[in-house]
């Protein structure tokens, strides 16, 4: 059994804020065409795609079994069709599983979200919420994290200063790239005085409502070349769900993160990620959640975040240099977005913010309030 | 890559929906205790893992550390605790319970292991902070959820 397997080619639209001119299928099929002009990938029963994992969501989608209506666009008809409806980064993980397995030779994973159409976002991730002890109080992601936020900043010395800093990298880094959202330069001081949303995270702090849609093909390492010379290979996957209760989590553990980091680390032979790894997408939906989350995959020491930032770690490490999430992707997609600028990176393609050298990236997403659930890829040269 | 100003939008529209679905949600028999004591008694309880010598609130039939059963084993726990954490809500919407500013806050109750979160009022936004110690306010109207505690106020 193969223990790579291939990313043969991705197609995505761009990040925008708003794309209500056009239907989720018509985000889909852009995609989607794209991804059989790259690679000439039929739909053949014996050699074509048999299986594709769809990732989307039905309180954003404001219908249920929303992959439904995407059946016939992404080619599913009469095949196998997964819905993954946690981050897109599972639905990679599972697309990987289904090739190592020996279940199928080639996956199609396509991801859609409009996160603008919904009346209030805050309002769609209060319904991840049970009715009778969370729901009813109001909590969403946003006021959850904010939680996360206070402990973290307190332990970590990490201050609106850094946070400010981190957001304006944010800003400038995907300004390079050309799918990233467009919002415009800030500074630090725009930052630090934009209003408290849920103390301590500020209006800047958090990316802004965005849409967007994606499409990768995986294959087995034996076929790869008969769809690209030049395939990225996904060669590590791990993930982790925390307690549910936000009261029964130590919130700036890590503690899912750091076992969905070792699973895939283990996997892919990596010792030390800051030696072994070149390159890294965190899904920074809270601009404080980019120094914590590289605190638990093993990036920084704990507690030293502070002086990574301070000292330009970001940028020695070469993290988010598309714009991360803060800047801007659907909740639903962002593991998919870290993914795909990892892809662009190994395979020499990110244009001017291409970094040299890269033989080995991870991407990285979550899924509830205050990364309640955590992902972690390794993709190589 | 497409733009906005790429699409052919004459004489085209957008439609408003809604997702609205009325609903009757089973509390569980733990669920429903909890919340009976509450509304009934005035009494918040927890349940006590023995193995792992913690107790829980919201209460739960299994422990999720050691996978044993709990549901039996309440503890009256007290009515009042201390902030451990919080956060002011500046911004309003439908989802929640009151008008922006409020107050949300983790309030570890004498006798729990893990905070509960919950309303704090009585107090200024600007005066909220950790180690304030704080009481339930139970409601006068039950909705037979955890807003039959209708808030937290200072001691």
């Amino acid at each position: 059994m193969s223990r790579r397997v291939a990313v043969c080619a991705v197609a995505q639209i761009k990040n925008e804020p708003d794309i209500w001119y056009q239907r989720f299928q018509g985000m889909l099929l852009e995609c989607f065409e794209e991804l059989i002009k790259k690679t000439g990938v039929t739909f053949d029963m014996d050699k074509g795609i048999r299986n594709i994992v769809t990732c989307s969501d039905d309180v954003f989608d404001a219908r249920t079994i929303s992959d439904s209506g995407m059946a016939d666009v992404v080619g599913a008809h009469l095949r196998g069709e997964k819905k993954s409806a946690q981050n897109g980064i599972n639905a990679l993980g599972y697309g990987m599983s289904m090739i190592l397995s020996g279940h199928d030779d080639l996956v199609l994973v396509m991801g859609h979200c409009k996160e603008s159409q919904s009346e209030s976002r805050n309002m769609c991730t209060n319904l991840a919420y049970d009715p009778f002890y969370l729901r009813p109080l109001g909590l969403d992601f946003l006021n959850v994290s904010a939680f996360q936020a206070r402990e973290f900043m307190k332990k970590s010395n990490i201050t609106d200063e850094h946070l400010a800093k981190i957001v304006v990298r944010s800003r400038k880094n995907a300004s390079k790239n050309p799918f990233a959202r467009e919002n415009g330069s800030i500074s630090e001081k725009d930052v630090i005085s934009s209003p408290y949303l849920s103390d301590p995270v500020r209006e800047l702090h958090q990316y802004p409502v965005t849409d967007w849609a994606v499409g990768l093909l995986l294959c087995c390492e034996e076929r790869a070349n008969e769809f690209t010379d030049k395939p990225v290979w996904l060669t590590g996957f791990g993930n982790c769900m925390d307690s549910y209760f936000p009261g029964d989590r130590e919130l700036t553990s890590n503690f899912a993160l750091k076992k969905a980091a070792a699973r895939a680390y283990k996997m892919a032979g990596v010792k030390d990620p800051k030696t072994d790894i070149d390159l890294f997408e965190l899904n920074d939906a809270i601009a404080y959640q980019l120094p914590l989350w590289a605190e638990g995959l093993g990036l920084v020491p704990e507690g030293e975040s502070d002086l990574w930032v301070e000292s330009d770690g970001m940028d020695r490490h070469h993290v988010n240099l598309s714009g991360g999430m803060l800047n801007g992707n659907p909740i639903m997609l962002s593991g998919l977005a870290r993914a795909v600028e990892c892809f662009l990176q190994l395979r020499g393609e990110a244009e001017n913010r291409q970094v040299d050298g890269v033989k080995r990236a991870l991407a990285h997403g979550t899924t509830g309030g205050a990364g309640q659930h955590h992902g972690v890829i390794i993709l190589e040269k | 890559m497409k733009k906005e100003k790429d699409f052919d939008i004459n004489n085209c529209y957008t439609i408003s929906g809604k997702l609205a679905l009325p609903y009757t949600y089973f509390a569980g028999r733990t669920g429903s205790t909890f919340i009976t004591h509450i509304r009934d008694n005035k009494k918040i309880m927890g349940v006590r893992c023995n193995h792992c010598n913690k107790v829980f609130i919201p209460p739960r039939q299994t422990c999720e550390k050691c996978l044993s059963m709990i549901s039996d084993n309440w503890v009256e726990l007290e009515n009042q605790g201390e902030i451990l954490n919080y956060t002011v809500v500046r911004y309003d919407d439908n989802h929640l319970p009151r008008k922006a500013p409020f107050i949300l806050a983790m309030i570890k109750l004498g006798k729990a292991d893990t905070p509960v979160i919950h309303i704090v009022e009585g107090i200024s936004i600007n005066d909220v902070k950790e180690g304030l110690k704080v009481k339930a306010v139970f409601a006068e109207k039950t909705t037979n959820t955890i807003l039959d505690i209708d808030h937290f106020e200072p001691v």
